[in-house]
């Protein structure tokens, strides 16, 4: 039994970790939008595995929401902003798609090195989880940082939100207070910055965020 | 029991600084508050007074639940902060003395009276502390009460910029103890000094807190060339202020040196004390040559507490030698010798300041150049300044004599030194000594001599009226104490003797007792000194003098003009001047030591114009150390500047990248 709860819980951080790769060099917007929702959807599934194992009822309203808004509500919304943006069909330019990727495997590394140390005292299924959690969260702020549009910027910071809540599920008796303010937080920030890149697009006609900074008047990285 | 009375002080001060918000409004609000802060100072003199000379007294310790949750508020009284109560208490009653006088005639009170007993408050509290927490409150209070103090008359654009650079001085300056005490609390972070104690520290990290505490603790003191705040911010405070910060601030300062590093600290190599008596030697002689060049009365004390602090360096420099060689008998006498100068530099720094204060009360000038003759208005405060002035001079039989001589001794025996670096520093240091203490007598006979003497330059000198009965008792209270310390060193040696028992292991030998007064700090063939002796000597040789003369010389008056070298000029402006009579030393030192403009402007012969003569003499340690200070701040500030205005893609990849970094590090580091 322990060995198939570890080896399945291992199974589904590892394909969210595998889902992280793919976005992080997926370039067409929808494409992108749709891997999201798939690692939302392992999310949800890892969560609810740990739920099952930790006997810990409460994770599987943490796995539901996460089904729900992150899996279907969140997608599907990005899904119309972006159709009425009519962005759906562009590719964006990834920068640097082969160093991007040999970064982020240096990123699994250095979480890998950085958790299996420090969690000695615990036991070896939280030790991955956090070492895979921690990878994902580091490749969804590159995933931030390597990309121009605004929308896929917002899926980055989503992705690490993925990770964080894959790290809480994993730490035992987290307390649902925290993840329903998690969650909340997540959907106000996603109203924000929804709100945002349609403002973006009204005074720039572009959500290519280096518009933003052409519009400031200093050098952009575009050159 | 003493710290008990001592906290009780503290908390009365405090509600005495705060009473002070409201009574400060009331016209008899300032003598109720500055009477308040004199009686606590005194309870706490009293009382320090008393653990010092009970033989039996224990090092007492206490400890309040107030403060850092896990920490506490410890408090600790043993005899080096017995004697630093002390100096503190008797600097802060006499300033309270003289300030029920003083204080009468301030402009804006409420800018004074709650900073005041606040400030003796928190100078008590660095004393008493026993962690490093609270230490450094305490420092921080007495700093901010004093830049508060610095700021009383806020309007002139010089006082600005004095407390400026005070509060700049002071922020670097506990910045540095801060890391100090972060290095010797270690990672356990034991901010408890008991706990310090008990670690003995790595070379390398003594060295690291050497140095911290030297620019620390130096800051505050005035070692050069982290003195240029205190010409500015002591004069521009109002007098009995500066006398404290003069006096009494700067023995805080050294309190704190010693406390952390002969107590703390304990064990540190021969060659530390290199460092310590190279900045000590420095500064006693650039001090004391910076005060002759000064015509600003309050200016020109404070350039000199720079020298005084030098020559409190070189006992506590020589006593670090010797005890890390081992000599503790020659640590005793060095740090007896430092000890003893704080003790009388505080007594006759305040009686100074005082004396200066009054002179700015009768003429509201503090330019020598518009002072002169105030010794026919102004005779019973010439008096007590010329008692200072003998005695910051250090000659016999006053107590500043007693101090530098034990200096000396000190210095005369580092031949016993074994390291050749040594050898050859100590006496260097006493050559510089020497040279200092003659500086200073040219100093003060300038002082005394432009002041008091002389000629009135100036309407209001020549109309000034003597001050009032408080600042006057404050002024002879201060120089009685300077002849009794200087006629009965004996008394002042043995009070010290469980200070550097506690600190050095040894003490110097036991005077009280015949033969009379007479201290011998070595051995009886070495050398002795008897202040009693000279006393005795000068009345009856003066009595015998003024006898002779009365008896044997004619007694017929005469009456006839001032001999004026031949030109009757009835200018008072022919006078010596502060500036003419500095110049000769100018002229020696001043390519190399001050940056001299001299312009002389003479007409040419024929000419009707008047002749111009233009001096400004500045402060080298701005050229050479502040200034390319401050450009390489503006320069990285300007460069960094760029930061400002990158893109959000740029900030979001410097964020990742210092989390990188320190992941990295963390990594590494497990």
């Amino acid at each position: 039994m322990t060995s198939i709860s570890f080896d399945v819980a291992h199974l589904l951080a590892g394909s969210m970790l595998v889902l992280s790769f793919l976005l992080l060099y997926q370039d067409r917007i929808t494409a992108t939008l749709n891997v999201f929702a798939l690692q939302a959807i392992m999310l949800s599934l890892a969560v609810a595995w740990q739920a099952l194992i930790q006997e810990a009822p409460h994770l599987m309203v943490t796995a539901l929401i996460a089904l729900t808004v992150k899996g279907f509500v969140i997608p599907a919304a990005l899904h119309r902003i972006v159709r009425r943006l009519g962005i759906h069909r562009e590719i964006e330019q990834v920068i640097g798609g082969g160093p991007t990727m040999l970064t982020g495997l240096g990123l699994v590394a250095l979480s890998i090195l950085l958790v299996m140390p420090v969690g000695q005292g615990v036991s070896l299924l939280t030790r991955e989880d956090l070492a895979f959690a921690l990878a994902v969260i580091l490749l969804g702020l590159l995933m931030m940082i390597t990309r121009r549009n605004a929308v896929t910027q917002i899926i980055g910071f989503m992705s690490l939100e993925n990770g964080l809540v894959l790290a809480a599920s994993g730490a035992k008796g987290m307390p649902l207070v925290v993840e329903f303010s998690v969650a909340f937080s997540i959907l106000i920030a996603f109203i924000v910055f929804g709100v945002f890149v349609f403002r973006i697009r009204e005074r720039f006609d572009t959500v290519d965020v280096s518009a933003l900074d052409r519009f400031r008047g200093e050098r952009s990285d575009h050159s | 029991m003493v710290a008990v009375i001592a906290l009780w002080c503290v908390a009365a001060l405090a509600i005495v600084a705060a009473s002070a918000t409201i009574l400060g409004r009331l016209a008899v609000g300032t003598p109720i508050i500055y009477a308040g802060s004199l009686v606590a100072s005194l309870v706490a003199l009293a009382a320090a007074l008393a653990h010092l000379l009970d033989p039996h007294a224990a090092v007492a310790t206490l400890t309040l639940p107030i403060g850092v949750p896990w920490l506490g508020t410890h408090f600790r009284i043993d005899p080096l902060s017995a004697f630093f109560l002390i100096v503190t208490n008797l600097g802060g009653a006499a300033a309270s003395l003289y300030a029920l006088g003083y204080g009468r005639h301030e402009a804006a009170p409420l800018r004074v009276l709650p900073y005041f007993p606040a400030y003796l408050a928190g100078m008590n509290l660095v004393v008493l502390a026993d962690d490093a927490f609270t230490f450094l409150v305490a420092w921080e209070f007495m700093s901010l009460a004093s830049w508060a103090l610095v700021l009383a008359d806020h309007r002139a654009p010089e006082n600005a910029r004095a407390a400026f650079i005070y509060l700049v001085m002071a922020s670097f300056g506990t910045l540095c103890l801060l890391l100090a005490f972060g290095l010797l609390a270690g990672p356990e972070g034991g901010y408890v000094f008991a706990t310090i104690r008990d670690s003995h520290p790595q070379p390398v990290i003594a060295s690291l807190v050497l140095l911290l505490v030297l620019v620390g603790a130096g800051s505050k003191a005035g070692l050069v060339p982290l003195h240029v705040w205190l010409p500015l911010a002591h004069p521009a405070a109002p007098s009995h202020v500066s006398a404290l910060m003069s006096g009494v601030m700067t023995k805080v300062a050294v309190y704190g040196f010693i406390r952390i590093i002969f107590d703390l600290v304990g064990e540190l190599a021969w060659w530390h004390s290199l460092i310590v008596l190279a900045l000590a030697g420095l500064t006693t002689v650039l001090g004391v040559l910076y005060a002759l060049m000064q015509h600003d009365l309050k200016r020109l004390l404070a350039y000199h507490t720079v020298e005084n602090i030098g020559i409190i360096y070189i006992g506590l420099g020589l006593a670090l030698a010797f005890k890390a060689n081992g000599i503790d008998w020659a640590a005793a006498l060095a740090l007896t010798a430092g000890l003893f100068h704080v003790l009388n530099h505080s007594i006759f720094k305040s009686l100074l300041f005082f004396g200066a204060g009054a002179v700015l009360t009768a003429t509201h000038e503090r330019d020598m150049e518009r002072l002169g003759g105030l010794i026919h208005t102004m005779p019973k405060t010439a008096f007590a300044f010329l008692i200072g002035c003998i005695a910051i001079s250090a000659l016999p039989p006053l107590n500043g004599f007693v101090s530098e001589w034990l200096t000396f001794q000190a210095i005369l025996v580092s031949p016993q030194l074994p390291q050749w670096g040594l050898k050859l520093m100590v006496p260097s240091v006493g050559a510089l000594l020497a040279l200092s203490a003659a500086l200073a007598a040219a100093c003060f006979v300038k002082a005394f001599g432009v002041t008091f003497l002389g000629r009135s330059r100036s309407h209001a000198a020549q109309t000034a009226k003597e001050v009032d009965r408080f600042s006057l008792s404050a002024m002879f209270i201060l120089a009685t104490l300077c002849l009794l310390a200087g006629v009965l060193p004996g008394v002042v040696i043995d009070i010290l003797a469980p200070v550097t028992q506690s600190l050095v292991g040894s003490v110097v030998p036991k005077h009280a007792g015949p033969p009379w007064f007479s201290i011998v700090p070595i051995a009886e063939s070495r050398s002795s000194y008897n202040g009693m002796i000279i006393l005795l000597f000068l009345v009856i040789s003066g009595w015998l003098t003024a006898l002779f003369i009365h008896r044997f010389a004619t007694r017929a008056t005469r009456r006839s003009a001032i001999w004026d070298c031949g030109y009757p000029d009835p200018s008072t402006a022919t006078q010596y001047s502060s500036s003419s009579f500095a110049m000769p030393i100018r002229r020696v030192f001043g390519t190399t030591v001050f940056d001299v403009h001299e312009r002389i402007d003479m007409p040419r012969p024929g000419e009707m114009r008047a002749g111009n003569f233009q001096l400004k003499v500045f402060d080298p340690a701005w050229r050479m150390v502040y200034g390319p200070l401050t450009r390489l701040v503006d320069t990285a500030a300007n460069r960094l500047n760029a930061l400002q205005f990158l893109t959000i893609r740029s900030y979001l990849t410097l964020t990742f990248s210092a989390l990188i970094v320190l992941l990295i590090v963390v990594a590494a580091w497990s």
